[in-house]
């Protein structure tokens, strides 16, 4: 079955420096990522990851607004670098957005009606202006604002926690199949992440919408998801079932990543070892392998010199270090095929 | 309305600068009919008379009448500067949101060109252009002239606007819902750039009367036609402040400092209207 | 239960602007006793960062400090006039600022800042002495020497907002506010960072305010915590009891907003907004949002009861009839 949406083995480079290239700085954004989400059942997939992990670099390739160095993202199997206009226009109606920055991601000149009619406009020009504005005032109410108190505004005069509902809003207007979530909640007060969060369960649930969430709190990635993927400076790191990687994380990075999480329960302390990170180096000098190896207490030789692939674990997780050699590899379409397990 | 004011309240310098502008305007709807331009010409009196209730400017060497020079020349000379003031924004604008928003060999291109063409000092060019045709200057001629030299600096700094806009997560938004590239352009960056496009516009008129008056008091200026700069011109040629023929010199002089000062109190009002910190106090 | 070293009584900050008065912080009382840490939590709005700009007298215009008092072993912070604040700023009660990683000076090393702290307090030391000064504080919060002779943006994250600590600690301040020190960094150097505050906080004596909205951090770090609604402190207390045993409904529902690890799916938010500083609903600013209000909560005036030792409520439904 074809996916819906799917990023095959994608990196992405960014390069700076000058015409003349005499200094050229060179950043490995994202290194051979993979990411599918078919087209049934709908699924809730998180890609985590620190700052500098390449998630919001995956998120934007995804959406279309930045093109690999290598690989592909396919829409309904068609490459996204091949499209005709026809076919962006029906890959954008299908997969929609929504942006950390609830302030910025509105145009300060106009009211935020201006969001909500942009789409409107452009995917559905023929629609008349009364159902239009019905539509609008149905999916404001879905994910629990009033009309009257949003619509007419600007930005700046509704609260931080009302414009990224209005995004919500936006996002779920023409029943899109896909939503990208980058850090949706990560800017909005603890009391209306819940209900914000809950807004994007219930179109997953009720209309078939699947979610890519990404974020760096792994705490709501576990509440949200069913899959989840985590990135470290770049490459994945593990894939599978979020209540195993969760719950029994086998990476050495996902395994610092949720032993450093403050846990709201005061018997529960980190304790007062820690404080320094024993950074090594490789014996090379240079680091050929696993991007992780100066801060892994297990880093043996190996680790410096070549990448670890990724290895199958229980069927629905796969992680790539080398201390788990003794499982199968995975190749490329059966990583692909962990993301459709639920 | 009451925002209006209550802003201009609140900056001081546009409010001034906006007043000036109004005066100078009433001058010119008020002026031709209390003064009739056709004084400008020369010998349309006896040359050389001291200021008198007749002439309320006195005349010059050529028996022009100065009163009717000075209206006639601020006319002129805010004409040239507003002309090549408006191509140079106009053409600033349409290769600066160009290069800016599309970027690759375009962008290239314009940059390139522009930073070269910036490199030039460009009185020097303008002195040898204007020297070249100076027979056939009016006043319209001497504003294309200008125009030649008055885009680059808003292309470049227009340019720099467009970059930092296009990034904002509005600008994807709008992409994500399918808005294509030129109604991007129109709809979402162009709004947000009024204010600073209003800064370059006066910014431009600034230095396009600048560049007039500095190639007209060079005698590289319309021979017949009396702006400001070509009035002081004249008046060295004939050695006015040698006979202290003050009232030929100074009141062009007078005109292009009122001049100045207006279009820097509003620039400098704009500037403050511009800027990006004041817009997000709420 | 040792004395107090900070004493706030009854502090109220109000904005005077065009459309009204705002009331920022409106009456927040507590004591941070010597030695101990003390969170304080709340929601945007909730008055945390004015509290610590009235504590370190950086309120500006239009904001001014309207009441109340606050004494750091005895001596009046709200009193006191500039010139004094600025002895006692950094010596006796010091500040790490939200986003201190970008109030570094990008153009100027490491410790030529800390040297300007010093000399702004004491010009009598040399040189000699105040490089082994800095020496000595670097490798207190875990950084090596050399960073000293670094740029900012040599750092990463994690080690600028250390140097922050650093400087925070420099003059061996008996008050300490962190105010949502690591709310930038990730979860590793969160936690490193944290815990080189914990250790400072230790090998000084001094006390850390730690204010931020993350519950989770509070868990770990303080020992008693202050809940913040509105401009108002509505409960206090130990951070065992606040945890188990939270009184007040808002505390309650905060609670239950935070996602477990351990089961899932059960989504739970505080419906309603935020309310507006500007024109507050009558009486408790939270009963608008309370699945408790009752008629007679729009009447009440503010008022604590101990309903525990040391555990400080502030609500009616709570508190009910109890002398």
């Amino acid at each position: 079955m074809t996916a819906l949406l799917e990023a095959r083995n994608v990196s992405k480079t960014f390069t700076s420096g000058s015409i003349i290239g005499t200094s050229k700085h060179v950043t490995v954004a994202l290194d051979d990522a993979s990411l599918a989400i078919n087209t049934e059942p709908a699924t809730v997939i998180s890609i985590a990851g620190e700052s500098g992990s390449g998630k919001t670099t995956l998120s934007r390739l995804m959406l279309g607004l930045i093109k690999p160095t290598q690989g592909a993202i396919y829409h309904r199997g068609k490459s996204l670098a091949q499209m005709n206009r026809a076919e962006r226009m029906a890959y954008r109606r299908e997969v929609q957005a929504i942006f950390q920055d609830p302030f910025e991601a509105y145009n300060p000149f106009y009211i935020v009606d201006h969001a909500l009619t942009m789409p409107i406009e452009c995917f559905e020009p023929k629609m008349p202006k009364a159902t239009a504005r019905a539509l609008i005032e149905e999916v404001l109410v879905t994910v629990g604002l009033r009309p009257e108190e949003t619509l007419g505004r600007y930005p700046h005069q509704l609260s931080g926690g009302q414009r990224q509902r209005v995004m919500v809003a936006r996002a779920l207007l023409l029943k899109p199949s896909i939503i990208v979530a980058d850090e949706p909640v990560s800017m909005v007060d603890a009391s209306l992440r819940a209900t914000i969060l809950e807004s994007l369960l219930k179109a997953h649930e009720e209309w078939g919408v699947s979610l890519i969430y990404i974020t760096h709190d792994l705490t709501t990635a576990y509440q949200v998801s069913q899959t989840i993927l985590m990135l470290y400076q770049g490459s994945m790191v593990e894939v599978g079932n979020v209540d195993k990687v969760i719950k029994n994380p086998r990476h050495p990075y996902t395994q610092l990543l949720i032993s450093s999480i403050p846990l709201p329960d005061p018997k529960k302390r980190w304790g007062k070892g820690g404080g320094r990170e024993v950074i090594a180096k490789p014996p090379g000098g240079k680091n050929l392998g696993c991007k992780f190896a100066p801060r892994c207490p297990h880093v043996m030789t190996r680790c410096w010199e070549s990448q670890p692939p990724m290895y199958g674990l229980d069927d629905d997780c796969a992680v790539a270090c080398f201390l788990f050699d003794k499982s199968p590899v995975l190749d490329k379409t059966e990583i692909i095929n962990l993301y459709a397990r639920r | 309305m009451r925002t209006f004011l209550s802003y201009c309240r609140r900056n001081p310098q546009l409010a001034v600068g906006l007043i000036m502008f109004l005066a100078l305007l009433l001058f010119w709807l008020i002026g031709p009919l209390v003064i009739d331009t056709d004084d400008a010409r020369p010998m349309s009196a006896l040359p050389d008379l001291s200021p008198s209730t007749e002439y309320p400017l006195g005349t010059d060497s050529t028996g022009r009448q100065l009163l009717p020079v000075l209206l006639q020349g601020t006319l002129y000379t805010l004409q040239i500067g507003l002309i090549a003031g408006s191509v140079g924004l106009l053409v600033g604008i349409i290769l600066g949101f160009s290069a800016g928003y599309f970027g690759g060999i375009l962008d290239t291109i314009v940059r390139t060109g522009a930073d070269v063409i910036l490199t030039i000092p460009t009185l020097a060019v303008l002195v040898v252009i204007a020297s070249l045709i100076k027979d056939r200057l009016d006043p319209q001629n001497m504003a294309a002239v200008i125009a030649l030299l008055a885009w680059m600096w808003p292309t470049r700094t227009i340019r720099a606007q467009v970059l930092t806009l296009r990034e904002r997560p509005y600008v994807e938004i709008a992409r994500l819902s399918g808005m294509g590239d030129v109604k991007i352009i129109l709809k979402e960056l162009l709004p947000n750039l009024l204010p600073y496009l209003a800064a370059s516009f006066v910014g431009a008129v600034s230095a396009a009367i600048l560049a007039a008056i500095g190639l007209e008091a060079l005698g590289l200026g319309p021979q017949t036609d009396p702006t400001l700069g070509m009035t002081i011109f004249w008046s060295i040629y004939y050695g006015a402040i040698l006979r202290g023929m003050w009232w030929w010199w100074a009141p062009p002089m007078a005109a292009i400092s009122y001049v100045f000062i207006g279009l820097f109190m509003i620039s400098w009002g704009l500037d403050e209207l511009a800027n990006p910190r004041l817009r997000r106090a709420a | 239960m040792n004395d107090p070293v900070l004493q706030v009584r009854d502090l109220r900050v109000y904005y005077h602007t065009p459309a009204g008065v705002v009331k920022a912080v409106d009456g927040i009382s507590f004591d941070l006793p010597r030695g101990e840490n003390l969170g304080l939590v709340g929601e945007s709005g909730s008055g945390k960062s004015t509290t610590v700009q009235a504590l370190m007298r950086l309120v500006m215009n239009p904001g001014r400090i309207e009441g109340g008092q606050a004494l750091l072993d005895g001596i009046d912070l709200l009193k006191l006039s500039d010139e004094e604040m600025r002895h006692m700023a950094g010596a006796r009660i010091s500040l790490i600022p939200q986003g201190a990683m970008n109030s570094l000076n990008p153009v100027m090393r490491i410790k030529t800042q800390m040297i300007d702290t010093i000399k702004a307090h004491d010009t009598g030391p040399s040189r000699a002495a105040m490089m082994e000064r800095i020496v000595d504080l670097l490798q207190l919060v875990g950084l090596s020497p050399d960073v000293a002779n670094m740029y900012p943006h040599q750092l990463s994250g994690g080690m600028k907002q250390r140097v922050c600590i650093a400087m925070a600690i420099t003059l061996q301040p008996q008050v300490i506010i962190a105010d949502e020190p690591t709310s930038a960094l990730d979860v590793v150097v969160q936690k490193q960072v944290m815990e080189t505050l914990g250790q400072i906080q230790e090998s000084i004596n001094a006390s850390v305010i730690l204010v931020g909205h993350d519950m989770g951090l509070m868990a770990q770090f303080v020992d008693r915590v202050g809940i913040m609604y509105a401009g108002r402190l509505v409960e206090l207390g130990p951070v065992e009891d606040i945890f188990e045993k939270p009184q007040h409904p808002y505390t309650r529902l905060l609670i239950g907003t935070l996602p477990s690890l351990e089961t899932k799916g059960v989504f739970k938010g505080i419906p309603g907004m935020t309310p507006s500083l500007l024109a507050p609903p009558p009486g408790c600013t939270f009963h608008p949002r309370c699945p408790h209000a009752t008629p007679a909560c729009t009447r009440w005036d503010y008022d604590y009861r101990e309903v525990r030792p040391g555990h400080w409520v502030a609500c009616l439904a709570v508190n009910g009839d109890r002398p």
